[in-house]
């Protein structure tokens, strides 16, 4: 376990955030996207285009799911005040989320599905094989477990992208669409703040300025080979980190959430 | 046979290896549209529940198969020739995938 530092000055207000505090909010980050990952690939259930691909979106849902429930866990275990990974899930507003704004952008049509994954796999890959250095034990364990998921999730997306780009002019014109209209959303998955600064110094998180460089050559190196343009980097939506999000989650929470919330005692 | 295609892509066969030095069994079969595709699909439909060390995918019509009508010629000599059978032997204690 973590060492806790004493308070610099007692009270709430203007409290110097510890590392355990820090640690709660990264778990919470890196949960939380997969939970949402996580309920938007579910949404693909019965909807997939063929039926191998329905299957292969679904369990692209259980792996993201499988995630989260050990981030979402451990937050409550570093917390410390009873909290189980559906209390995380099913009982926080959508300001106390601190999921990747891509991460909750919806389905769209296929493409759309297939270009969001792709960037966003891309980050969890380049993200994932650096943390498994953490020197937080379970981060690291969780690292190593999930980079095998994500790995074929990325050649998953990957392979898509590809075929998507280079198959008719149909499919070609709207993947690029996807992705332009995608990549406002990508800078948010690189901001960074205090939670970071704290965790860096403490070998646990790892500088997101180090994961653009391979997350860009991995996305260069894709939409190559997919035949697409890159965007020009021009406006960036940003907010995750203070829990502003975009309209959509909202509406993704109260399908995810209405159930235990309406019926608290339910069980299956 | 040669072209069975519709909107899905072409349909492969799907051979799962359960574990190493085990023959790889027939699992099933899949619409893909090139072999990559076909070996993500089966990974995706057959082998979710850690059935798998290797998995191996074939075209439909690269399989050449019996027909219904050759069953007489082909089968039916085995049947009443029991010397054929090796059931005279006994099995050694412990002899696994026999």
């Amino acid at each position: 376990m973590l060492e806790t530092p004493p308070l610099a000055n007692g009270g709430r207000e203007g409290l110097k955030m510890t590392t355990k505090d820090a640690l709660i909010k990264y778990c919470l980050r890196l949960g939380d996207t997969s939970l949402i990952l996580g309920q938007r690939m579910a949404e693909w259930c019965s909807n997939g285009p063929t039926l191998e691909e329905d299957i292969a979106l679904t369990n692209l849902s259980l792996d993201f799911f499988g995630q989260a429930r050990t981030m979402l866990s451990y937050a409550g275990e570093l917390e410390g005040k009873g909290k189980s990974e559906d209390d995380f899930a099913f009982k926080r507003n959508e300001r106390e989320f601190y999921n990747t704004l891509l991460s909750e952008r919806p389905n769209g049509h296929f493409g759309d599905t297939i270009a969001r994954n792709f960037l966003h796999d891309a980050f969890l890959y380049h993200l994932y094989s650096a943390l498994r250095n953490s020197k937080d034990e379970i981060i690291a364990a969780h690292s190593a477990k999930s980079i095998k998921e994500v790995t074929y999730h990325l050649r998953h997306s990957s392979e898509w992208m590809v075929r998507l780009g280079g198959g008719t002019e149909e499919s070609h014109q709207k993947i690029q669409d996807s992705i332009n209209d995608l990549w406002m959303f990508t800078g948010d998955l690189f901001a960074m703040n205090e939670v970071d600064e704290i965790l860096i110094k403490e070998g646990i998180a790892v500088n997101l300025k180090d994961i653009k460089k391979n997350w860009d050559n991995t996305v260069n190196e894709v939409l190559h080979r997919a035949t697409l343009q890159r965007p020009e980097d021009a406006y960036m939506q940003s907010g995750s980190l203070e829990g502003r999000h975009a309209e959509c989650l909202g509406h993704l929470l109260a399908e995810m959430q209405f159930l235990p919330r309406a019926y608290p005692e339910a069980t299956w | 046979m040669d072209n069975i295609k519709d909107n899905q892509g072409d349909v492969w066969e799907v051979f799962v290896q359960s574990k190493p030095g085990l023959p790889h069994k027939h699992a099933g079969s899949l619409h893909a549209t090139d072999k990559e595709m076909a070996l993500q699909n089966a990974r995706d439909l057959y082998t979710r529940r850690n059935e798998g060390t290797c998995i191996w995918v074939v075209p439909l019509n690269a399989i050449v198969s019996s027909l219904p009508d050759d069953v007489g010629a082909f089968f039916d000599p085995a049947n009443d020739k029991a010397y054929r059978h090796p059931t005279h032997y006994v099995m050694p204690e412990g002899a696994k995938h026999i």
